[in-house]
């Protein structure tokens, strides 16, 4: 017979399963063809990370009035050219002087949003539905104006990244909501209910983007009554969103069906009606398991944005690639441009994705009953 | 319906008539003829898929019976979905598997449907549901997730949570089933005080007959859909009258 009193006490891992050495060895020099790989990836990177660089930030010109003092030997990328047009590239043909407009539209959104970042902020609800429904009208005054002493700036002089961001976050914005009611739809009980979210989805999942906007720029004018005149960006917006929202309900839908029946019941059964349990108990616990997917919905979103271009909109891209590619005063400087246009879609794209990796984080409760 | 037999429903918490339900062509509950009196604690046994899980569930409508009648409280479910919210909220309810909400703390699960469904304001609902925690001795966890607990006091807090709701009747459906032997004796440690306090119409589904034999007042056992006996727990254990009961009996007493 064995019998013992005493729990051993827990000691410290060996210095063979942790460290610097272990990842090495286990990650990068764990087998021969891992080594082979390993060396082939420092060798492109040696070849390609260098002059990037020299081309990029040693060689390049920051400062710079006439094209001129860009060009010459030993010279490397041309900023300078993007930031003597940063008016054009921010707001497109958006009067200089009333600059202030978007750039106040802008402040006030952060500030506003700033508090819903603050955990024990009360009344967040109140001040999440005034950003959704009363904003965006203050937005629409402060930027096209025609009102309240504003000179009117028409939409068709809207441009750049301001469009990019206008377009995306209002795309975003309605695309949640809606997606998230017709990914109920889907499942509802109610057969009428039912098929029409099912016919809905399935229709804008089944045409491409592009066609969508092609037929709200070009198709929808013809089926309107003569002489009706339908803003060209809102039609656009209206497309994207009804686009995008079909996606977002096919992922809401992956979420619902995740969720354990056990918790449908145990909401009913407790004599909650069913908006009361889908939006205390279901969606939260079902939007919070498709961050990731609804992220990469969104991202996709904001990216996908540039295809406006086709419709003669003049995003952030093709302001760049079209008005600043052309401009006499500052020919040849495309891949400047481009590099730059790149940079900001990946910041905004990375930050979208950092900030879901968060949130993710601060809502895991450790626990899927 | 008369006055006096308005009155004679009112007596009884729960009547089942004729009860019969079918899953597909499966026929789960074949003409259950039961009557609860108010304040009466009943355990359903049987062997599994013999319908007695199916049997509660029909009470506060989480399956739709297809032929017959049940009258809660006085009135005839009919599967309005205004009628089932009133009903459900005196009808509380314990799973096998807790179904605490994941995301909500332990204290957000409990107030959830007083303040939402009662409409009872925040501070007051979050003192009873102390109060209740305190009864179910976790008051120490109510801002931990459910998550964090064990499944022995994720029940309890369960149990706790349908209490908030002060209802008439409570349903447990295979309360200890999912549990580990350790925890078993602490949910049914609630569970008796629960009934022996009286006052609350209980129907507990469970194979545990220390706790039958403890405060139940009538023990049903049920097979292939039908109740096959129904007796005191007395005569039920020392004098099973069909020998279905006789074999069930023998074979969970054999471990």
């Amino acid at each position: 017979m064995y019998v013992t009193d005493k729990i051993l006490p827990e000691l410290p891992a060996p210095s063979n399963a942790k460290g610097l050495v272990y990842w090495l060895k286990n990650n990068l020099f764990s087998s021969p063809l891992n080594i082979v790989i390993t060396f082939l990836g420092f060798y492109l990177v040696y070849k390609i990370l260098p002059p990037a660089i020299q081309w990029a930030f040693i060689d390049a010109t920051w400062v710079a009035e006439t094209r001129e003092e860009c060009l010459g030997e030993g010279k490397g990328a041309c900023w300078a050219y993007i930031g003597n047009r940063f008016g054009q590239v921010m707001y497109g043909f958006y009067p200089p002087a009333e600059y202030w407009r978007p750039n106040l539209a802008g402040i006030l959104l952060i500030l506003l949003t700033i508090p819903l970042f603050i955990e024990k902020m009360p009344k967040k609800v109140w001040l999440g539905a005034f950003i959704l429904l009363v904003f965006p009208f203050i937005a629409y005054v402060l930027i096209h104006g025609g009102m309240l002493g504003l000179s009117e700036v028409g939409t068709d002089r809207w441009g750049g990244l301001m469009l990019t961001l206008i377009i995306s976050l209002v795309g975003i914005a309605a695309a949640l909501p809606l997606g998230i009611i017709l990914a109920l739809g889907r499942r509802s009980e109610m057969p009428i209910v039912k098929s029409i979210s099912i016919i809905f989805i399935e229709f804008w999942r089944g045409v491409p983007l592009i066609t969508v906007l092609f037929m709200a720029s070009v198709m929808l004018p013809l089926f309107l009554p003569a002489g009706s005149d339908f803003d060209k960006l809102a039609r656009a917006m209206i497309g994207i969103i009804l686009f995008q929202s079909a996606y977002v309900a096919e992922v809401v839908r992956g979420g619902l069906q995740a969720i354990p029946k056990g918790q449908y019941e145990a909401a009913v059964a407790m004599g909650l009606s069913y908006w009361k349990s889908m939006f205390l108990i279901i969606l939260p616990q079902a939007l919070k398991l498709v961050i990731p997917g609804l992220v990469n919905t969104f991202i996709a979103l904001f990216k996908d944005t540039t295809l406006v271009l086709i419709i003669g909109l003049f995003d952030l891209l093709l302001i760049i690639e079209n008005v600043l590619g052309s401009d006499a005063a500052w020919l040849g400087f495309f891949t400047e441009g481009l590099v730059f246009a790149a940079f900001v879609f990946w910041i905004f794209c990375f930050s979208m994705s950092r900030y879901s990796m968060a949130l993710e984080r601060k809502l895991d409760t450790g626990h899927r009953s | 319906m008369s006055e006096a037999n308005t009155q004679a429903q009112q007596d009884y918490a729960i009547r089942m008539i004729n009860l019969n339900k079918w899953y597909g062509d499966f026929h789960v509950l074949k003409n259950i003829n039961l009557d609860v009196a108010q304040g009466e604690r009943i355990v359903i046994c049987g062997p599994s898929g013999s319908g007695k899980s199916t049997v509660i569930r029909c009470i506060n409508h989480l399956e739709e019976h297809q032929k017959g009648q049940i009258i809660v409280n006085g009135d005839e479910i009919t599967g309005d979905v205004k009628q089932l919210e009133r009903l459900r909220r005196d009808v509380g309810m314990c799973f096998q598997h807790f179904n605490l909400f994941p995301h909500l703390s332990i204290l957000d699960n409990l107030t959830l449907a007083p303040i939402w469904v009662r409409k009872i304001p925040k501070a007051e609902a979050e003192a009873t549901a102390m109060k209740y925690l305190e009864r179910v001795k976790i008051p120490d966890q109510a801002n931990k997730y459910p998550g964090q607990l064990s499944g022995g006091q994720q029940q309890r807090v369960a149990i706790a949570r349908s209490l908030c709701m002060n209802p008439k009747i409570m349903l447990f459906d295979e309360p200890t089933s999912a549990l580990d032997p350790e925890m078993i004796s602490e949910v049914l440690d609630v569970m008796v005080e629960l009934a022996e306090e009286g006052g609350m119409t209980m129907l507990c589904v469970t194979h545990e007959m220390g706790f039958a034999k403890q405060v139940a007042d009538r023990v049903i056992f049920m097979d292939a859909g039908q109740i096959i006996e129904e007796n005191t727990p007395n005569e039920f254990f020392n004098n099973p009258q069909s020998e279905r009961t006789q074999l069930f009996l023998s074979q969970i007493i054999a471990h």
